[in-house]
């Protein structure tokens, strides 16, 4: 077989099929995303109809995951819901990796004061525990349709900090090659050298951070709805959906199981693929062994 | 290292001052005690619930700088963290409630790390077989699955055991229940309350650790000190265990320290599936109830168990690390 002529692309293509729970994991999170768009659809209910023949009935052929107390059709809210998360959850790790990005390989390139004050921002950022503040704020607002907006925001603005961490730390040693040298000596400002030469080459954990990002929104948004600090009603998201089932686990299992099971399975499936991405992208890794 | 030690410390204690100045900042402004009082039936006169807040400088008709002076001096000057928008003083509240989350997660964080180790260090040596591929699946799903989730499942296949045999062996309302006068009654009653979120916490844990000891176990095996070891006559059990594990063990002690001191507000769904009333119920509490002085005391207690982590974590790399304990002009921060 002849290594040198596969392109790098086709090379971490190969590395990640390989990975067969991250594959199924890809597969999963496609199918989902597909169930989430066409959700409204595939039921003749919509999210927020009320069937005033069925209030909280066990799943029927009408309804095949039951109706909630005030008759709301289960399958259609947990469509809905699945379709609010996946949007939390995109957004929030777009943005976080976004600005730890930009944070992280400014602070690292430029050093001196702007490193020490970002430094110093992202630690004071992870000494604020971050659930009560987003509780505080998200809890306490008028709610409404555009509620899950400020949480998005929220979950960005405590989001970043970490990755913007390990972006610094990279971004150091990548500024030692000579290559950044090169392209200083050639006349490249500062901002132009950090997107096209230091970006791309710390993108595989810039990935790798993104993915995972999604899996912890979706579980932060997920959580602070389980206290009622999440989407607000009439919208709803997955967590809220559990925080209701939960309080009646014991008698009314079905407002609980649908949105538990596609949540795990979520989560599990974004896990896994960015487990499978570090894999692929990790040139010591077993799986990269045999080319 | 007294004087490195002694700047990174004072770093912490500004970071704290600051951030819990913004908690009240944000407290203030977003809480709203006074709807506690105006919506109670049959309702209060104005005057009374004006002398109610302002006893308790929670009063928004005050202005914002002046309440920010009485609440930080009373802080500064008596250790008073201030009142709840009804009753009780919060630094007793809190006082009371560390303790209940001592009890709680002490036993389920060990634990959870212990069985994560060893079952990390386990597999690690036996990489890409079945028991690895096995736990790295079950370690996934566990990381994947809400804690509440968790919590919530466990309690229901409790009742359903109870239900069955016929018993109450799980207990899982409290801490404490109604018990025998024998000797050891209460400890076992104590124990059986504690088991349900013990077995949670064990097994989100064990997820969490064991995958994190695999990976460093894997960098250690292949490192050049293992094969300098074995290159010296050393059994490979006995280069894993001397040399491997060690060195393995200093990353993981870290996040350790880390999630330890995490658990004191992150256990919040612990305690309120399983009615500890510990932080993390405050927690919740507080920002439920509009108290104020409340949410900011257990943010600044949330701050203090991070940069204690934090602390702790440094410690215990300069305690471990042979690398770091003899560099000592450069500090413990370099690693991990």
């Amino acid at each position: 077989m002849d290594d040198v002529a596969i392109k790098p692309k086709r090379l971490l293509l190969k590395r990640f099929l390989r990975n067969k729970t991250a594959v199924v994991g890809l597969i999963i999170i496609m199918a989902l995303i597909v169930l989430a768009l066409i959700g409204p659809w595939l039921s003749p209910f919509s999210y927020d109809d009320v069937d005033r023949q069925a209030y909280l009935k066990p799943p029927s052929f009408q309804h095949p995951m039951g109706t909630t107390q005030s008759g709301r059709d289960m399958w259609a809210l947990t469509l809905h819901g699945l379709r609010k998360s996946l949007v939390i959850g995109l957004v929030v790790a777009l943005l976080s990796t976004a600005i730890a990005a930009v944070v992280g390989s400014f602070a690292a390139y430029y050093g001196g004061w702007l490193e020490r004050f970002s430094l110093w921002i992202i630690d004071l950022l992870l000494v604020i525990p971050s659930f009560l503040l987003i509780a505080l704020i998200a809890g306490n607002s008028s709610g409404g349709s555009s509620s899950w907006l400020l949480l998005v925001l929220l979950l960005t603005l405590f989001g970043w900090m970490l990755s913007a961490r390990v972006v610094r730390s990279l971004t150091q040693s990548v500024r030692q090659n000579e290559y950044i040298a090169a392209a200083r000596y050639m006349g490249l400002s500062g901002p132009k050298i950090i997107v096209r030469h230091i970006l791309p080459n710390i993108a595989s954990l810039l990935i790798i951070d993104a993915t995972l990002n999604v899996s912890g929104a979706i579980l932060a948004e997920t959580s602070l709805a389980y206290f009622g600090f999440g989407v607000q009603p009439p919208d709803t998201s997955l967590g809220t959906l559990l925080g209701d089932g939960a309080r009646q686990l014991s008698s009314f299992p079905w407002l609980f199981a649908g949105p538990a099971t596609i949540i795990v399975l979520l989560i599990l499936s974004v896990n896994a693929v960015g487990d499978g991405l570090r894999d692929a992208f990790d040139p010591s890794s077993e799986a990269s062994g045999k080319g | 290292m007294g004087y490195y030690l002694l700047k990174r410390f004072l770093n912490y204690a500004i970071l704290l001052v600051v951030a819990t100045n913004l908690s009240w900042l944000l407290a203030v402004t977003q809480l709203n005690p006074r709807s506690l009082y105006e919506v109670s039936n049959p309702p209060i006169d104005p005057v009374s619930i004006e002398n109610n807040l302002l006893s308790r400088n929670l009063s928004d008709a005050v202005p914002l700088g002046e309440r920010w002076v009485i609440w930080s001096s009373s802080i500064y000057l008596e250790w008073n963290w201030g009142q709840s928008p009804r009753g009780g003083n919060v630094g007793e509240e809190i006082g009371r409630r560390i303790w209940v989350s001592v009890r709680l997660i002490t036993l389920g964080s060990l634990l959870g790390a212990g069985l994560g180790v060893l079952i990390g260090t386990w597999n690690a040596r036996r990489q890409y077989g079945l028991s690895d591929r096995v736990f790295t699946f079950l370690a996934l799903l566990g990381l994947s699955i809400p804690s509440f989730v968790i919590a919530n499942l466990l309690q229901v296949l409790a009742t359903q055991f109870n239900d069955i045999t016929n018993t109450r062996f799980f207990e899982f309302v409290g801490e404490t229940g109604s018990h025998g006068n024998w000797f050891g009654a209460q400890l076992l009653d104590r124990l059986q309350h504690l088991l349900l979120p013990t077995i949670a916490l064990t097994i989100l844990g064990a997820a969490f650790f064991s995958r994190i000891q695999r990976n460093v176990m894997l960098d250690s095996l292949n490192s050049g000190f293992v094969r300098t070891a074995r290159a010296k006559g050393l059994t490979r059990s006995q280069a894993i265990n001397r040399h491997a594990l060690r060195v393995s063990l200093i990353p993981t002690s870290t996040y350790f320290a880390f999630s330890v001191a995490t658990l004191f507000v992150g256990a919040a769904f612990m305690e309120i599936i399983f009615s500890f009333h510990g932080m993390g119920e405050y927690a919740v509490q507080t920002i439920q109830g509009h108290d104020v002085h409340g949410a900011v005391a257990t943010a600044a207690f949330g701050g203090v168990c991070v940069l204690s982590g934090a602390l702790l974590a440094d410690f215990m790399v300069a305690w471990l690390d042979p690398r770091v304990r003899s560099a000592s002009s450069s500090g413990p921060s370099n690693y991990g």
